[in-house]
């Protein structure tokens, strides 16, 4: 990610083109190919990334019961929907308001992105030394729409579809780009020297906040803890959420990759190619580690836990994807997987509903890769880390949390007893993902 | 004629089936079903909370032969199905007092 698209050129030149791709390049001339090479890695990135809602879909499709996928599937695309629209409505210039902040460091601009003109020419461009609006815009909403994603999951089954698309709007509108723009943007975490390579708290985190305010809220599935023990609630499609989670894991190149921001040197393009190969071990370390001791711990390697553990892998090594070794990154990793291991379980012991398992990978995870970053890169302070944590976490709770009860005392968000017992797919769709299915 | 019905573990039903064709059983109803016996379920661990599956799924033979076939019928299915292992299934003979092929109309043995 970067400081801010809007800069003047010649500002942006001045500041260490770093971004959030921390040292790496001398400040080079500006020419076209650097320009066509960063709207290149921005354009690839954002496919890989729009493609995480693909891996989403078929995680959470995966992981509820039959009676509930095509609810699951329908807020999936409407969701990314939404963010789309609202991030181009109000979040864009919310997260990068260039020299337009309504209040300096912490609340952006108002008003609608704004693309470059047709036919750009080098006088005409708004980052001249940097890549196309256009291009930048299409990269940041897709982590805009990650975000809204990773609350889906953790209230599945339960919850009605309107009040979650309206709490997707407020989440992507403001919520998300208010915060994202304290460091992203430019704004006061990124001056007291907050260290956040792709989000592992700036997106991760944050969704993870929003899916344990709104589990709180919302209440656990019916007769998940009934008779003061966990009863679980077996997936319906493992083969879908092993799809999604690799799909996940291919999106998750172009989320760590991409932002590097920049590929107009050889500097740029190693960087990038260590970025791929970090975020890989990461993922291998977070799934192996799972396999090894939900073994040790339960006789038996549970597959859910394994596909937690990658995405838990890949969410810990997401703070910070470049300065780590192979062998560092192995180990971000793995750690990240360890806390899934032991963070489902305790969820359940709070009476926590989680159904995919979000708030360990996102929250979890993400807090610990935010706060190893001074591991392996000096310039990051374990107390500026932490501090950033708390204050996202904070104002992400708090919001969030407001939202959650004014849509339940209004709309209310929970589906009745019968409804949930139905299944959402009848209850509120009146269409089944398998209607060809035996009911057993 | 007796009517036999068998409940055996699901991965012997080939075995069992190849077994009573050889010794000239000519038909059989199978059925999957679930149950318990002496093996009463066991417990299982889905994301690190156990649960108990109290339903174990089993095959269920039926299978009618004439009373002189019986005896045989019931220990060669014993023979195939038993692993040794709690959970090898029951095997229950009945008196059946008629049976009838659709087709010709044949009662008795003879519909067998």
């Amino acid at each position: 990610m970067k400081l801010n698209p809007l800069l003047p050129a010649t500002l942006l030149a001045l500041l260490p083109v770093t971004a959030v791709a921390q040292e790496i390049t001398p400040a080079t001339v500006p020419t076209d190919v650097v320009f066509i090479l960063n709207s290149v890695l921005f354009l690839v990135g954002g496919f890989l990334v729009f493609w995480m809602a693909a891996g989403f879909a078929m995680l959470e499709a995966g992981l509820v019961r039959s009676k509930n996928v095509t609810m699951q599937l329908t807020k999936n695309v409407t969701l990314f929907s939404l963010a789309a629209i609202f991030y181009y409505l109000i979040g864009y210039q919310l997260m990068y308001p260039g020299d337009n902040w309504s209040i300096t460091g912490y609340l952006g601009a108002f008003g609608p992105a704004v693309l470059e003109a047709v036919g750009l020419t080098q006088d005409k461009a708004d980052a001249y030394d940097y890549a196309s609006t256009g291009s930048d815009f299409f990269f940041q909403l897709m982590f805009c729409a990650a975000t809204a994603s990773i609350v889906s999951g953790a209230l599945a089954e339960r919850i009605k579809l309107w009040p979650f698309l309206i709490f997707t709007i407020i989440l992507t509108a403001i919520i998300y780009p208010v915060q994202a723009s304290w460091k992203w943007g430019g704004g006061f975490l990124e001056a007291m020297g907050f260290f956040d390579f792709a989000g592992s708290t700036i997106v991760h985190s944050v969704g993870g906040w929003a899916a344990l305010t709104g589990a709180l809220i919302l209440g656990p599935r019916l007769g998940k803890y009934k008779g003061g023990r966990v009863n679980p609630v077996p997936g319906s499609n493992l083969a879908l959420a092993t799809l999604g989670t690799f799909i996940l894991w291919l999106g998750w190149f172009g989320f760590n990759g991409g932002s590097q921001l920049a590929m107009g040197t050889i500097g740029d393009v190693a960087d990038i190619s260590r970025i791929f190969a970090n975020t890989n071990s990461a993922a291998a370390g977070g799934a192996v580690a799972t396999l090894i001791l939900t073994q040790l711990l339960f006789k038996k390697p549970d597959l859910t836990m394994i596909l937690n553990g990658a995405l838990a892998g890949l969410v810990s090594i997401t703070a910070e994807p470049l300065t780590p070794s192979l062998g560092q990154a192995t180990l971000i990793g793995a750690i990240g997987g360890v806390i899934v291991v032991f963070a489902v379980p305790l969820l359940d012991r709070l009476k926590i509903d989680d159904v995919v398992g979000a708030i360990p990978v996102h929250l979890f995870a993400g807090i610990w890769g935010t706060l190893i970053v001074p591991f392996t890169n000096p310039e990051a302070s374990f107390g500026t880390q932490i501090a950033a944590i708390l204050i996202v976490g904070a104002f992400v709770t708090i919001t969030s949390a407001i939202v959650w009860m004014v849509l339940k005392t209004t709309l209310g968000i929970r589906v009745d007893e019968e409804a949930e017992i139905n299944g959402l797919d009848i209850a509120e769709l009146g269409m089944e993902a398998y209607p060809e299915f035996s009911k057993t | 004629m007796k009517l036999i019905i068998a409940a055996i573990k699901p991965f012997k039903l080939e075995e069992v089936r190849e077994a009573l064709t050889d010794i000239g059983v000519r038909g059989m109803m199978v059925s999957e079903i679930k149950g318990f016996g002496a093996q009463s379920g066991h417990t299982e661990i889905y994301r690190g909370a156990e649960y108990s599956v109290n339903f174990v799924p089993k095959v269920r033979l039926e299978l009618v032969v004439s009373d002189e076939m019986a005896d045989q019928v019931v220990d060669k299915i014993r023979d195939t199905a038993q692993t040794g292992k709690i959970g090898d299934g029951k095997i229950f003979t009945l008196d059946v007092s008629n049976a009838m092929r659709v087709r010709t109309g044949e009662t008795g043995d003879d519909a067998l």
